[in-house]
């Protein structure tokens, strides 16, 4: 840990504030003009807000939490189909813990639970796989969800249940791929950003050279980041500095963790288990061309897609968002979560009534939870 | 532990029988829980002497805790020792002598006689540790599935000195928070060892009786305020409650917190905050700052309070709120946590 601690040192901290605040001077962001800068990934979201970087960078620089938090861009109707799936008798439905809230139409997976669905949290796909081989009378499904960081390791678990004729072991794939929204994000119209801090997980599995379109097609800066404060600091300033020379470039902060050219391991087991869906469906930001992936047909008897008739293999189904939740206009950046009539009164933690105030990396639960609405508030 | 010589209880595991009300039901008792707490008279009633509460003043407290966890053995403790722990602690932290206790067990059908008998023998040693009896006690067998191995419930009664008040809402702005020690190393204790996580670990629950503790650092420090033990929701949930049944606010500094390097790794790894997992031997107290030195002093002399630090104080800012100000020196609010903490999934 001693290896997180020196990327939390205040006193480096507070020199690349200071060297923040001089570029943003020089810039000329101010309040009126602010540089918004994206961070993609939900981690970071979260980070920004633990450790109150929000309130310490210069006042002309604005994050706007982008998509990616993987359980907050769920669509309704997948949450939907995990319920029905993990309700049918014989099943043992396995997920990750920050899905176990998200609110489906009629309920969430732990109400399921309470309702008598046998669910279980697991921290990996493997212990899925475990689960299947104690349990040869049961159908053990594991809801794969997740960016590219996680979609290694389920391919990795459908590989591994194909190698030992595992039969009561499939995937409800709900995997997703990073760059598709943010070019979705850039092609709005309506989107004022100035650039970007990459999501270093993510990065760590397919390189940078997949955000290269970023700054090629749309002059926009982008620097991958790591997750400790100091990271964060650094890649906003690195993103500052090349606002300042005019440049537009995928550099990676992250170098550390991050190869240029990806993991090939995790990126073979990727390629050979899925394909690309023709569209997926995200919560607040609609159907997305190229955006998921699916289970390739060689290892079908592992989709629970098909195995149980549901999602896209039963026919597009979509699902209306709660009326007055803003999560898709606060994920592109359009409001803040303050500003969602819904905020604090209709949708809270205790009662969520959209993704993003869900999960804990949800800019919504941020903001309440680490106070960035309450504490301005309370001090200003 | 004193088992009789002449065991009549021949079973290996428990079975329905053993909660009949007959012979069985008889010898569970007596050669498992009554050997091992040893009550004056082995009657459904305790009836407790009066000389406790003989001093003009003295008032009586009363409590009582019930105690699931899984696994029901694990580093540092097993739900036994909660269970003493739990009620003593929430004695103590009320200003109380911890005097007499009851244990009522509910056991699943199936459930081994041995594990048992370690449960009673680690209960009986917390107990006269913390210098409590436990008097009474009820046994009941439930069929398989109708509970997970073993329950337990203690009552606690105590007596409170005369002149002595502990409250949450004597805490005045300018009190400085004190811990007795490391935080949450109970809560990753048990996320560990439920072996979910392909974790190994060489963190023990902080679990541990903390009424001589409270004994000394009320001795040293006359002036202490209130007192809270930090268990389920962590040291955010007990600061939360005494800011706000006390109308003031809280100020943390994160760098002061005492985590050990073990249970940051694991949260950081799993994704949760160490301020809200579970201690079961953690006391949070608030002393006016001119006693704040000799309150840390006596608590130091004792092992359980060898690394009390000053961890925060109380404002007259934001009251009813807990707010943290950051190793960067950036300022969030710590709330209440809704539900039980998910470990997210990168």
């Amino acid at each position: 840990m001693k290896y997180a601690t020196e990327f939390r040192d205040p006193k480096a901290a507070k020199a690349v504030l200071a060297r923040i605040a001089e570029l943003a001077d020089e810039i000329g962001a101010t309040r009126a003009k602010p540089v918004h800068i994206m961070e993609i990934c939900g981690g970071h979201t979260h980070a920004i807000f633990r450790y109150g970087l929000d309130k310490l960078v210069h006042d002309g620089i604005e994050f706007i939490h982008g998509p990616g938090c993987p359980v907050c861009v769920l669509p309704m109707s997948r949450v939907d189909e995990c319920v029905e799936i993990a309700l049918r008798p014989g099943v043992i439905f396995t997920t990750f813990g920050d899905a176990m809230r998200v609110p489906g139409t009629k309920m969430s997976l732990m109400q399921a639970k309470a309702a008598g669905a046998d669910i279980r949290m697991v921290y990996s796909p493997l212990d899925a796989l475990e689960l299947a081989r104690r349990n040869p009378d049961r159908q053990v499904v594991f809801f794969g969800l997740g960016f590219e960081t996680t979609t290694p390791s389920t391919a990795l678990s459908i590989q591994q249940a194909a190698r030992e004729g595992l039969e009561n072991f499939s995937v409800f794939c709900n995997h997703i791929t990073v760059p598709e929204p943010i070019r979705a994000l850039l092609d709005d119209p309506h989107m004022v950003l100035d650039g970007f801090v990459g999501p270093g997980h993510v990065s760590m599995v397919i390189g940078t050279h997949p955000y290269d379109f970023i700054a090629r097609d749309y002059g926009k800066p982008i620097v991958v980041a790591g997750f400790e404060p100091l990271d964060l600091l650094q890649s906003v300033l690195m993103v500052l500095i090349q606002i300042r020379d005019g440049r537009a470039e995928v550099e990676n902060q992250y170098a550390r963790v991050v190869p240029e050219h990806g993991n090939p391991v995790s990126l073979a087991a990727i390629a050979d288990v899925y394909e690309k869906r023709p569209s997926f469906e995200w919560r607040g930001l609609g159907e997305i061309d190229h955006s998921g992936l699916r289970i390739r047909a060689k290892y079908r008897a592992y989709d629970a897609e098909e195995t149980f008739g549901i999602g896209y293999a039963a026919g597009p189904r979509f699902v209306a968002e709660p009326e007055g939740c803003a999560c898709g206009q606060v994920m592109t950046g359009r409001i803040k979560p303050t500003a969602c009539t819904q905020f604090g009164s209709g949708c809270t933690p205790e009662m969520p009534l959209g993704a993003l105030m869900v999960s804990s990396e949800g800019a919504c639960a941020a903001y309440w939870q680490y106070g960035g609405a309450r504490a301005t508030e309370a001090t200003e | 532990m004193n088992i009789p010589t002449r065991t009549r209880l021949r079973d290996t595991h428990v079975t329905l029988s053993h909660g009949g009300g007959g012979r069985a039901m008889r010898d569970l008792i007596d050669e498992v829980f009554a050997s091992a707490f040893r009550p004056d008279a082995m009657e459904d009633q305790a009836r407790l002497s009066d000389a406790a509460l003989a001093e003009p003043g003295a008032r009586l407290a009363m409590t009582t805790d019930g105690f699931v966890v899984t696994p029901l053995e694990f580093p540092g403790g097993d739900i036994g020792k909660l269970a003493i722990c739990g009620t003593v602690n929430d004695l103590a932290v009320g200003g109380a002598r911890p005097l007499w206790l009851s244990a009522a067990f509910i056991i699943e059908e199936g459930t081994e006689i041995a594990l048992l008998r370690r449960i009673a023998a680690t209960m009986a040693a917390e107990a006269e540790a913390a210098g409590v009896r436990i008097v009474t006690g009820d046994t009941k067998v439930v069929g398989r599935g109708a509970a997970d191995g073993v329950f337990v419930t203690t009552t606690g009664v105590g007596v409170i000195p005369p002149g002595r008040d502990l409250a949450a809402t004597h805490i005045r702005p300018g009190d400085v928070a004190i811990v007795n020690g490391v935080l949450g190393d109970h809560g990753a204790t048990i996320l560990a060892a439920r072996g979910d996580l392909a974790l190994s670990t060489d963190i023990r629950s902080d679990c541990q009786a903390l009424g001589h503790l409270m004994e000394a650092v009320i001795a040293a420090a006359s002036g202490t305020r209130a007192a809270r033990d930090a268990t389920r929701g962590g040291l955010a949930a007990a600061l939360n409650e005494m800011a706000e049944t006390a109308g003031v606010g809280v100020e943390i500094e994160e760098e002061a917190l005492p985590l050990r390097d073990e249970v940051k790794g694991l949260c950081e790894i799993l994704g949760l905050d160490p301020l809200y997992l579970a201690n079961e031997g953690t006391l949070v107290l608030f002393v006016p700052e001119a006693e704040a030195e000799a309150a840390l002093a006596a608590m130091r002399d004792r092992p359980e309070g060898r690394g009390a630090v000053i961890v925060g104080r109380a404002t007259a800012d934001h009251p009813g709120q807990v707010r943290m100000r950051t190793v960067f020196g950036g300022a969030r609010i710590v709330d209440m946590l809704v539900g039980e903490q998910l470990p997210r999934i990168c």
